[in-house]
């Protein structure tokens, strides 16, 4: 069977925007959480969340893409030039079909459709953009990104919330294990505007306190919900034989197990679908829970489902059994940039070896028995779970192993501005 | 406004669709086709809803598959424009 390795990374992060500038803010514990300035929120009950600051979409991209695009796509077009530059790979026209690219959104582009439909209603039909017909969709981000980069291999779009950036990793794994040579993940959402944000308030998960150093707790005793944000992660997977071929500079490390699981319906009393996610994904990957060095937990920040991914840990590793951390404490929750932002900080931190901390915890809840990194922890970093939970009962479980076995190359250019 | 120019289609295409690196808007464009300008069918409908909406003037939605050209496009306004105004 193929292996499925990861051989570019590209990151569009409120901690960063490259990978190495949102590693050097992760790793040092550096909170990108403050108030929401996209627009008014002042009289919102939410008011704070992760934005991307300094990044202007008229300076990456063909003015010709601007109109036409959300941030969103916006953000992942450029993550996924900078992923393709970091890899060294250049789409060969005579073999479009080997390249494929699965992407993950959870809201679409809600900042481009609200502001069209707000045409619509005040101004009248003639004035929404044509644009409007995909700009918004779900799946807008796997059609710009074959487009530009003229890609004629498998394409698909998973929307499973927040569970979807893993999602995604998972179904490039199999998309090369399949025979595809190369598959271009993205997993990246913005909806940083008034109907993204108030469409998530009903869930009643978004803490309402002002205080960025104290609005998402992940695991915290006095957790209260968790923080929006935007942006993500573009990884370039690869057949591993298919990568040294062709001379790729490097092995991040491998996509080696994958498993997606539902929760049981609410009010059924039955334990919730994670552990199994994440047992299927350490079965997949052939590794026990003694070879895990690492878990990048969800983080929901809400108390009950703090207790119930704690528990997940506990049942699989034993108590305090393994170092856990959630660097996107530091981000907010992004969505399905959650899961590809977190694969891709996973392999930063094998490259490292360093866990990046999870930060503004303050007292661990009771009764929670996890080993929660909240300084940045210096140890070998080489086979790490990562977790992610989605509304509506989704779960996913992704288990990387670093490169070892393959020709990894461990120095990273400095030349290259799109790291 | 009396007459509809090719600058003012070239200002609006800028505006509401961009223009491709390298083909772009500059000089003398007029016949040339505007696949090879780089405009699909969504930019060219865009372009006539924004035509319609400044100089007041309804354009037909099948404008897009009869001009291939600015300066047919250009045409195709004044001659509308001109008949709907006089």
């Amino acid at each position: 069977m193929s292996r499925a390795v990861v051989t570019g990374v590209g990151v569009l992060a409120p901690t960063g925007v490259g990978a190495e500038a949102h590693w050097a803010a992760t790793v040092a514990g550096r909170s990108a959480i403050g108030p929401i300035s996209r627009f008014d929120a002042g009289t919102y009950p939410v008011r704070l969340a992760g934005e991307i600051a300094d990044f202007d979409p008229r300076s990456h991209l063909p003015s010709r893409l601007i109109p036409q695009t959300d941030r969103m796509t916006q953000l992942a077009l450029v993550a996924t030039e900078w992923a393709l530059a970091d890899a060294e790979l250049t789409v060969d026209d005579r073999r479009d079909f080997d390249f494929g690219v699965v992407t993950s959104a959870s809201a679409g582009g809600f900042e481009f459709g609200q502001r069209e439909l707000q045409k619509l209603w005040t101004e009248g039909p003639a004035t929404v953009s044509a644009y409007m017909s995909f700009s918004w969709f779900y799946a807008v981000n796997t059609g710009q990104i074959s487009i530009r980069h003229k890609l004629r291999g498998p394409a698909s779009a998973l929307v499973t919330d927040q569970a979807g950036g893993l999602d995604a990793v998972g179904h490039a794994r199999r998309l090369v294990r399949d025979g595809t040579p190369a598959v271009i993940t993205a997993g990246v959402d913005s909806s940083l505007c008034p109907m993204g944000l108030v469409s998530q308030l009903p869930s009643g998960q978004l803490s309402r306190r002002r205080d960025p150093a104290t609005a998402y707790r992940p695991f915290g005793a006095d957790a209260s919900g968790s923080v929006v944000g935007e942006g993500g992660a573009v990884l370039i997977v690869e057949d591993a034989a298919a990568a040294r071929r062709r001379g790729a500079p490097r092995v991040y490390g491998e996509i080696s197990g994958y498993a997606a699981t539902f929760d049981p319906p609410p009010g059924s009393g039955r334990e919730s679908g994670l552990s199994r996610a994440a047992a299927l994904a350490l079965d997949q990957a052939d590794v026990l829970p003694d070879d895990i060095d690492v878990v990048f937990a969800d983080a929901a920040a809400c108390p009950r489902a703090d207790l119930a991914e704690a528990q997940a840990l506990e049942k699989l590793f034993g108590p305090g059994g393994v170092p856990v951390t959630a660097p996107k404490s530091m981000t907010g929750r992004l969505g399905a940039g959650a899961g590809a932002l977190d694969v891709a900080t996973a392999l930063l931190a094998m490259r490292a070896g360093v866990v990046p901390p999870t930060v503004n915890v303050g007292d661990l809840a009771p009764g929670h028995q996890i080993d929660l990194v909240t300084s940045p922890r210096r140890m070998p970093v080489r086979t790490v779970l990562v977790l992610a939970r989605g509304q509506g009962g989704f779960n996913a479980a992704v288990v990387l192993r670093d490169g070892g076995g393959t020709d990894r190359l461990d120095t990273v250019r400095d030349e290259d501005p799109a790291r | 406004m009396s007459q509809f120019t090719i600058d003012d289609l070239k200002r609006i295409m800028r505006e509401c669709a961009g223009e491709e690196e390298g083909a772009g808007l500059d000089g003398d464009i007029g016949e040339v086709p505007f696949e090879q300008l780089g405009y699909d069918s969504l930019a060219l409908l865009e372009t006539a809803a924004r035509v319609g909406r400044e100089l007041r003037v309804s354009l037909p939605d099948d404008l897009v598959a009869e001009v291939d050209t600015p300066a047919a496009f250009v045409a195709f306004v004044n001659g509308r424009f001109l008949a709907q105004t006089h």
